[in-house]
């Protein structure tokens, strides 16, 4: 279980994080959500160790992250797996070295072993057959791909996915939303996402927290975000007339239940 | 000012990190070799070439510039081999290599950076300090001697064709001149300097590389920055070296 106690981060003046509590449900996809420049991307940074807030604590199963000695940290980074927005392939490496790459750091397999291992890795995100081309012949959805097959292959308890459908067309979207389920479902682990695609959030998110001007606006899941009264939310959500719309006919069927 | 010493602050932080928890032996070798072939035997050719044009202009300019009757001919050849061994050979190719390698190292170092490459090493709990520079310096350390005594023989090879073959000087007076009062130190010297060379061409460069930040705008200042400030380093290691170890 991840949990963030009183996280607050600070650059220079600027204030982007303020007290965020936030209890991450084990085991299922969390969803953090927001306009830009709202601190979605700093709290996941703080969150992975990228950057250091100014105050609070980053529970991982009850420890600290923040105060865990090199080797506990060396152990819980080994349990973490993070797709980038941009997917952060080594570009010198293939699509195999990618995913290798971890097992080549970590673990004592031989080489046939760890090449088996890549290999299901791949035949899990569709990429069969692509073991040799380099980041740069691939599109963005299979680099995307190539991303979480090295994310997921040492079996990670955390997983930390940051804008998974930036640039990406809605049916490859909804290609790597469903990757994201069924890792998280088959690995029992606690996904957490950053993104500000409601369609995703709608089509995946177990639990949603709404993030604004630094601070935790709104917790709920995706059945209370739809009747969710809180105008921050409202604004963000259903910004679209599409969404609007969807919220008009979703309050009258709530009246004529009601009647 | 406080920028200047923030600078070195984090400089100097930065490689206690590349020299503290290495990665697994075996995980260095292959990068090792990869940055020997980059760094070092990809620079054989230009090293070569500025080598041999060097050693042939100082060995005319030096035939150029005896006009009095009493100085000996060998002299030609025995200035070529001072220039080349004592400061050619070693501080400018040491200047060349910051072109070349130099700003290779920030843009490569400086677009993992920016493509969040850097971040992803880091998440996996890689010393990416380490991963990245440590190769690049140890490669360095090892091909740039190599190179530094290749240019030290083609320069003064080059310096013996064009002497004869302009007729500025004879080949046995050349050759006197390259024996002529030969003290090996002159290599162990610049062999020295060079030693230090690499390591600033290493690590200043990955320096400005590691900690670029933005777009490709920044790592192409960055890269800029890290060619600047090694030559800068360069220099004035140059300078304090031969103050130490030639007087």
């Amino acid at each position: 279980m991840i949990q963030v106690q009183n996280i607050s981060k600070s650059f220079k003046d600027v204030q982007v994080l303020t007290d965020i509590n936030i209890d991450f449900l084990p085991g299922k996809i969390n969803f953090i959500i927001g306009r830009s420049g709202q601190g979605k991307s700093v709290l996941l940074k703080c969150m992975v160790g990228l950057l250091e807030p100014n105050v609070g604590s980053i529970l991982y199963n009850g420890v600290d992250f923040l105060n865990m000695d090199e080797d506990q940290h060396k152990a819980i980074r080994q349990e973490v797996g993070m797709l980038f927005q941009g997917a952060a392939l080594f570009d010198s490496m293939t699509v195999e070295e990618n995913v290798m790459f971890p097992l080549t750091m970590y673990s004592n397999l031989t080489k046939e072993e760890k090449i088996l291992k890549v290999n299901e890795c791949l035949e899990r995100v569709n990429l069969v057959g692509k073991n040799k081309l380099y980041p740069s012949e691939l599109s963005g959805g299979m680099k995307k791909r190539t991303g979480i097959a090295r994310a997921i292959i040492m079996n990670p308890k955390f997983l930390f996915v940051d804008e998974p459908n930036s640039g990406l067309d809605p049916e490859t979207s909804i290609v790597i939303d469903n990757l994201i389920r069924t890792i998280t479902y088959d690995l029992g682990s606690t996904t957490i996402v950053v993104s500000h695609d409601m369609n995703s959030v709608m089509e995946i998110g177990d639990r949603i927290n709404f993030i604004s001007g630094g601070r935790v606006e709104w917790q709920g899941d995706k059945h209370e975000l739809l009747r969710s009264e809180n105008t921050l939310l409202n604004n963000f959500v259903f910004a679209s007339e599409f969404m609007q719309e969807i919220k008009e006919n979703l309050k009258g069927e709530n009246s004529k239940q009601g009647e | 000012m406080t920028g200047i010493l923030g600078n070195f602050g984090r400089y100097f932080l930065l490689m206690r990190r590349v020299f503290s928890r290495a990665e697994k032996k075996k995980i260095y070798r292959p990068l090792i070799t990869d940055e020997m072939i980059k760094i070092g035997v990809q620079s054989v050719g230009i090293v070569a070439l500025l080598s041999f044009f060097m050693g042939a202009v100082v060995t005319l300019q030096t035939a150029a510039n005896i006009e009095s009757g009493w100085i000996p001919k060998w002299t030609v050849g025995y200035t070529t081999r001072q220039t080349m061994i004592y400061e050619f050979s070693s501080t400018i190719v040491a200047l060349v290599l910051a072109g070349k390698v130099g700003s290779n190292i920030a843009s490569e170092i400086g677009t993992m950076r920016i493509s969040e490459q850097i971040d992803a090493l880091d998440i996996m709990g890689v010393n990416s300090a380490s991963y990245l520079i440590l190769p690049k310096l140890i490669a360095s350390t090892i091909m740039f001697p190599f190179l530094v005594l290749m240019a030290m023989s083609v320069g003064i090879c080059s310096g013996a064709i064009v002497g004869t073959m302009s007729k500025a000087t004879s080949l046995n007076d050349f050759i006197y001149g390259i024996q002529y009062d030969f003290d090996s130190y002159g290599i162990v010297y610049s062999l020295i300097k060079t030693v230090f060379f690499a390591f600033i061409l290493s690590t200043i460069p990955a320096y400005h590389g590691y900690y670029a930040s933005g777009g490709a705008l920044e790592v192409g200042k960055s890269s800029t920055k890290g060619v600047v400030y090694s030559m800068v380093a360069v220099m004035v290691a140059n300078y304090l070296l031969t103050q130490i170890l030639l007087l």
